[in-house]
């Protein structure tokens, strides 16, 4: 079963984090995705720019309006996935434990639509 | 015609006994708990069409396996034709079907449980969901059992299923770190089970029949499974120490005995023995819980087959402990009763009073009857009137309706 891990946190936090432990942080991130590189679980994996970078689009009766921001202004937002391919909820939800965005926000775990 | 009843007796038979242990392998694989629910309602309408005239199979169990997995695959072959994907769950079901044996169904009951309490399922429907897929109980038992509105527990019970199969939930015993704290769910869903068998000492009702034993079934598999955990046999303890005493809840005429009045000859000795044994084993390992304090207020009531009186300050002493671990209305109703026991009947009730507010408790039996009971040793008839129609009201078993008929009569002398 396909499940994406979608990490939340919180941008501005992030932004006020020493230089040093950004490092750190960068550092378990890169041992994280080998760690599921080496597993054998990872299908795709990606860092999102921070939402300040973020446009949306709505189509409304015929009409569609382009805004600046994301979709929705929340307490967490949403800086990357991790598309993984495990067996079942627990393998998904024991690599979203140790997934490093979990100490600094939240991790939702959705399992894929199998068409 | 002379074949129907026994046809009928038999699908009984095989449900009652088989139901869950068909779930739960039948949804192992696919995940689907509705879909084996769907396959095996089918199976046994199946069964009750084709006994009557053809016979009652040797192994009701595997007949009715053979046929729920066909109607499986059967339904996958429909949804092929919409689905690719399909093809893969249909493999997963022939593969299955290969490789296991009607005659051998393997016990899953335990995984199924497991899957139904998982962190992933909403704690409040854990119990409901175990109740419904491993002993076959129809939502409005279990929402009598959960004080709960029917259609809204129907409508969870769906959603619940759904959620299980599309999280993809496994149907698996938790590994050993997560197994203390998965098995908190489990074991108080076999209780409401024992709870929900408890109201039918006759054994007239065949939903609710064998639903203690079913139960105490269940908790010996997980002592069975876990022996060092405290709760667990906590948990088996206190449903022997209540079923011992099943036997003595009705006179030799029908009536209803409450538990002061029992003889406690009648109780099964054998069975409150082994329930002692459980419960000294469970608090040596110094970990106290919710069930090991139960337990241990059914001990003190056992104890009075030897003292010949019943220790009511212990047991008060114990529901403070219970009611600072688990703040349950249906607590709180019980310590108050034991308080009126120690500081009397005024002191019970202004407990009583206390919990009024708590809207689950309006229409929960117990909390009535005692309140009635109570109103009346102060001489408050009207009151206490009013509380025994209210208990009357709610209370679903004839015995227990004549004997709160009984002593509501004591209290209306002009109509006694």
């Amino acid at each position: 079963m396909q499940y994406v891990l979608l990490i939340y946190g919180d941008e501005r936090a992030a932004e006020s984090v020493p230089r040093e432990q950004m490092t750190e942080i960068v550092n378990a991130y890169m041992a994280y995705t080998q760690a599921l590189r080496d597993a054998k679980v990872l299908v795709a994996s990606n860092r999102l720019k921070p939402t300040s970078a973020a446009t949306a689009v709505r189509t409304t009766d015929g009409q569609t309006k382009v805004l600046d921001g994301p979709f929705a202004e929340t307490k967490e937002q949403l800086g990357g996935y991790y598309l993984i391919d495990v067996p079942d909820l627990d393998a998904a939800l024991s690599w979203a434990k140790r997934c490093p965005g979990a100490r600094y926000g939240t991790i939702e775990v959705r399992p894929i639509w199998t068409m | 015609m002379k074949g129907i009843a026994p046809a009928h007796r038999a699908a009984e038979r095989a449900a009652r006994q088989s139901y869950g242990k068909l779930v739960a392998y039948l949804a192992a694989r696919t995940g689907d708990v509705a879909a084996a629910e769907d396959a095996l309602c089918d199976a046994f309408a199946a069964a009750l069409a084709t006994w009557p005239t053809r016979g009652v199979p040797q192994a009701p169990e595997a007949w009715l396996l053979t046929a729920a997995r066909r109607r499986m695959i059967d339904t996958a072959r429909r949804r092929r034709t919409r689905e690719a994907a399909a093809d893969g769950l249909l493999l997963s079901i022939e593969e299955a079907a290969a490789r296991i044996s009607p005659e051998d169904v393997p016990d899953w009951r335990l995984r199924l449980m497991f899957a139904c309490a998982h962190p992933a399922i909403d704690a409040a429907m854990r119990g409901p969901l175990i109740l419904q897929t491993v002993l076959g109980l129809d939502a409005a038992a279990i929402a009598a059992a959960f004080l709960t509105a029917p259609g809204a527990m129907s409508q969870r019970l769906v959603r619940a299923k759904r959620r299980i199969h599309d999280t993809g939930i496994p149907f698996r015993l938790p590994d050993r770190a997560d197994l203390p704290a998965r098995l908190d769910a489990v074991l108080e869903a076999i209780y409401a089970a024992f709870g929900a068998g408890w109201p039918d000492p006759a054994g007239l009702d065949a939903q609710r029949q064998g639903l203690l034993d079913e139960a105490v079934w269940l908790g010996h598999v997980v002592v069975g499974l876990l022996p060092e955990e405290p709760e667990g046999l906590g948990l088996l303890a206190l449903m022997l120490y209540a079923g011992a005493r099943r036997g003595a809840r009705r006179s030799a005429n029908g009536n209803y005995v409450p538990l002061s009045e029992q003889d406690p000859a009648l109780w099964d000795a054998a069975a409150i023995d082994e329930a002692e044994r459980l419960l000294q084993r469970a608090s040596s390992h110094g970990r106290l819980g919710r069930f090991q304090l139960e337990a241990a207020v059914q001990s003190v009531h056992a104890a009075r087959r030897i003292s010949g009186r019943t220790d009511w300050h212990a047991i008060l002493e114990l529901y403070d402990g219970l009611l600072a671990l688990i703040p349950s209305p249906v607590v709180a109703v019980n310590r108050a009763v034991a308080l009126s026991e120690t500081a009397g009947p005024a002191t019970g009730l202004a407990a009583l009073d206390e919990l009024a507010r708590d809207q689950r408790l309006a229409g929960y039996q117990p909390y009535w009857a005692a309140r009635a009971d109570l109103l009346a040793r102060l001489g408050r008839r009207e009151t206490a009137d009013a509380a025994y129609a209210q208990a009357i009201l709610l209370e679903p078993d004839t015995a227990v309706r004549a004997f709160l008929d009984q002593r509501r009569a004591r209290i209306r002398p002009n109509f006694a």
